[in-house]
């Protein structure tokens, strides 16, 4: 799905255990499970509230490109 | 991770412990904002924890930190900021570890008000050893030494650190984290000794034994029994029954116990 | 400044100790018989820019004192036995984690509650064995007023030294005992203090032996470099491992880093031993009986010696190993049922007959009792 957001949603394969709090909390349902690993399927409806960052255990998810760092 | 975040942690020592789900990460992972959004100086905090699951977090965190004997991470604490009051001295400990085993600790570093902020991951269970009932399993629930149900009485934390001394005293949860990282942010600026109870989840070995389903349900779970105080006020006792209740209980400014000790070295040295 | 005689008590002559040694840090818990080295401390420790807190229990004044010395301060703690006890957990810690600390053990009758006014030497095995798990420890026992204020300072030199917790292990009487004591111009006394980490050494890693004498130096908290001290099992990171190999080099390093220096920490007294036939060892108060003994019976003509040991661990090996063998007897008094003798008679190795002269009934070994026992053992031989 090409976006119109100048941001991403990064998720980090290696340090994320599949736990599911992200999707499931997602307030705009950005997330989808792919045997429950998270997959960003609604990026356009991402409202940048990080709660899925927050509330990420393993410090997997972050939300906005390097634009929104500096 | 977000990058401004990497400085904070030992990155070569992730992915952590914990299990998927448990929302010891999300604990940790908002001490850390906190100090980031208070933008305090890494080089002049110490993190002392004691012995269980919550008690690893300061290994991944890139401060002095010092993970200590079961339950007395507030003795060494207390050790650490009265020999060096300009440390932030921050006690990362477990339900278990503060309540049951740290608990003389943890009444009287709150009756000196001693500058420590205390962090408690009460997930309502001993983790580490794999799901024995603590001093804050609610009554009636299971653990692994409670298989007929628990008949212990837990404590309200929150309400035992005020009646001891505590000068800052508040309640957040995994759940709500936006407020959860304001409450350590505010914990962390109180001088004086602060405790945050900070409810967490535990789906291997509370969620398992008490068949309360997935991370995501014990987290719904949490989300709809947590009351704001200010909404609290209006239940009767009935209604609040199994609640948890989320917010500030109790501040005040009161002498803090470095500050005080500094007065002491001036008086003894009187007329010297 | 002029020195000048003192009538001094040993608990007091302890705190005097300390201070000259650079205590400036003191976490206890009150307990007799070793109460007024807290007090002491409390009056003295604010007039140099120390900090003394009175802990809620003994454990917690034990992991203060550890905290305190992580910052860099060299601190102390005092108590007697059922508070020795409570603080076996956290000297463990400091052990392993190499955490330099004092503690001061006034020892009374036991066990338990046992006979809280009353003297002992009932804590020469726990001093050794307390805590968990094979560890380093340094045992220092005076004998009078005036050494224990110079034991006090060698206990903190070992201690900063080596890196290991140092018990200075007293008995009631030596510690409520007054004798005059002329205390040494501060100048002149030797002071060590715990090796810092090379300024050049980037990456510093905390349990790293880098000079190759087992004793990392040790950076403290606050100073600027940020590391992880754990009570677990730990590589030269300071982070926890199960590895075999890395807990093999651990402990092997903690426990040579005082088996490799043994010239240097083990002190002891030799009086009358190079023609003894029967040689008495002892340590603290009961030496003091011993001394007594041994004058009187020389005396008397009789061939005898002893041992006075200032380090109790590690045991004075090379004491027993090189008396000649003109000795016949050994005998170790002291007030307990028989603790160092079983060492003793290890040292021994049949070469002798040891034999142990014991008391545990609150009162002290008399040198009357010296002598009976010495002229019954001779009277076997």
């Amino acid at each position: 799905m090409v976006s119109e957001k100048k941001f991403k949603i990064s998720i980090n394969d290696r340090t994320c255990k599949r736990c599911g709090i992200c999707i499931a909390f997602c307030p705009k349902k950005v997330f989808s499970s792919e045997n429950g690993k998270p997959v960003v399927v609604n990026l356009d409806a991402c409202t940048k509230c990080k709660l899925c960052e927050l509330r990420c255990p393993d410090y997997a998810i972050v939300v906005g490109g390097e634009e929104d760092e500096q | 991770m977000r990058k401004e975040l990497e400085k904070y942690f030992r990155t070569e020592k992730l992915p952590h412990i914990w299990c998927p789900g448990c929302s010891h990460g999300i604990l940790t992972g908002a001490v850390v904002r906190a100090i980031d959004n208070l933008k305090l100086d890494q080089k002049k905090i110490c993190i002392v924890s004691g012995i269980g699951c919550s008690s690893r977090a300061p290994g991944y965190l890139n401060f002095y930190t010092l993970h200590t004997t079961h339950g007395r991470a507030l003795a060494f604490a207390t050790g650490i900021k009265l020999a060096n009051p300009d440390l932030k001295v921050i006690v990362l400990t477990g339900d278990g570890d503060c309540a049951a085993i740290g608990g003389n600790h943890f009444i009287h570093a709150a009756r000196r008000n001693i500058d420590i902020t205390t962090i408690v991951f009460n997930n309502s269970i001993y983790g580490m050893t794999s799901g024995q009932y603590s001093p804050m399993t609610p009554k009636g629930s299971y653990a692994t030494t409670a298989p007929y149900g628990n008949i212990d009485r837990n404590f309200d934390l929150c309400k035992l650190a005020q009646s001891a001394g505590a000068t800052y005293v508040a309640r957040g949860t995994v759940y709500h984290i936006p407020q959860l990282i304001k409450i350590i942010e505010k914990a962390l600026q109180h001088k004086g000794f602060s405790l945050v109870d900070a409810v967490s989840i535990c789906p291997t070995y509370f969620g398992r034994k008490n068949k309360m389903g997935s991370p995501v349900k014990m987290m719904e779970f949490i989300r709809d029994v947590s009351i704001p105080i200010k909404s609290a006020e209006k239940l009767s006792k009935e209604e609040l029954a199994g609640k948890i209740l989320i917010g500030e209980f109790y501040e005040e400014q009161a002498p803090e116990y470095t500050e005080e000790y500094a007065k002491v070295i001036e008086k003894s040295q009187e007329g010297d | 400044m002029s020195s000048k005689a003192r009538l001094m008590q040993g608990n007091e002559a302890c705190v005097e100790g300390a201070i000259a040694a650079g205590m400036r840090f003191y976490a206890g818990y009150p307990i007799t018989p070793s109460t007024e080295i807290a007090e002491l401390s409390a009056e003295m420790l604010p007039k140099v820019g120390g900090k003394f807190i009175q802990m809620e229990d003994e454990i917690a004044s034990m992991g203060a004192v550890i905290g305190a010395s992580l910052t860099g301060l060299k601190a102390m703690t005092a108590t007697s036995g059922p508070g020795f006890s409570l603080k076996q957990e956290n000297i463990g810690f400091a052990s392993l984690t190499e955490v330099p600390c004092v503690i001061v053990n006034v020892q009374r009758g036991g066990p338990s509650t046992g006979l809280p006014t009353l003297p002992a030497q009932g804590d020469v095995m726990q001093a050794r064995w307390g805590t968990h798990g094979d560890h380093p420890i340094i045992v220092l026992s005076p004998s009078y007023v005036k050494e224990v204020y110079e034991l006090t300072i060698r206990a903190f030199n070992l201690s900063e030294k080596y890196r290991v917790p140092c018990i200075l292990l007293m008995d009631e009487v030596v510690a409520h005992m007054r004798e005059k004591v002329e205390l040494p111009d501060p100048s002149t006394i030797k002071i060590i203090n715990r090796k810092k980490p090379d300024p050049s050494i980037v990456n510093y890693e905390p349990y790293r032996d880098y000079d190759g004498d087992g004793i990392p130096p040790m950076a403290s908290f606050g100073e600027g470099i940020p590391f992880h001290v754990t009570g677990l099992i730990h590589d030269v990171t300071g982070f926890p491992s199960t590895n075999a190999k890395v807990t093999e080099a651990l402990i092997t390093r903690l426990m040579k880093k005082i088996y490799d220096n043994l010239d240097d920490i083990v002190d002891y007294e030799c009086i009358s031993v190079e023609d003894a036939e029967t040689v008495i060892i002892s340590f603290g108060s009961t030496a003091r009986s011993v001394l007594r003994a041994v004058h009187l019976m020389r005396q008397e003509g009789h061939k005898i010696g002893m041992i006075r040991l200032k380090t109790i661990w590690p045991f004075a090996y090379k004491a027993i190993q090189n008396l000649s063998s003109a000795v016949k007897n050994l005998i170790v008094a002291e007030m307990n049922f028989g603790q160092l003798v079983e060492t003793v008679r290890a040292s021994a190795g049949g070469r002798f007959e040891v034999s142990g002269l014991n008391k545990f009934n609150g009162e002290l070994i008399t040198p009357d009792e010296v002598i009976a026992k010495v002229k019954e053992v001779m009277g076997r031989a």
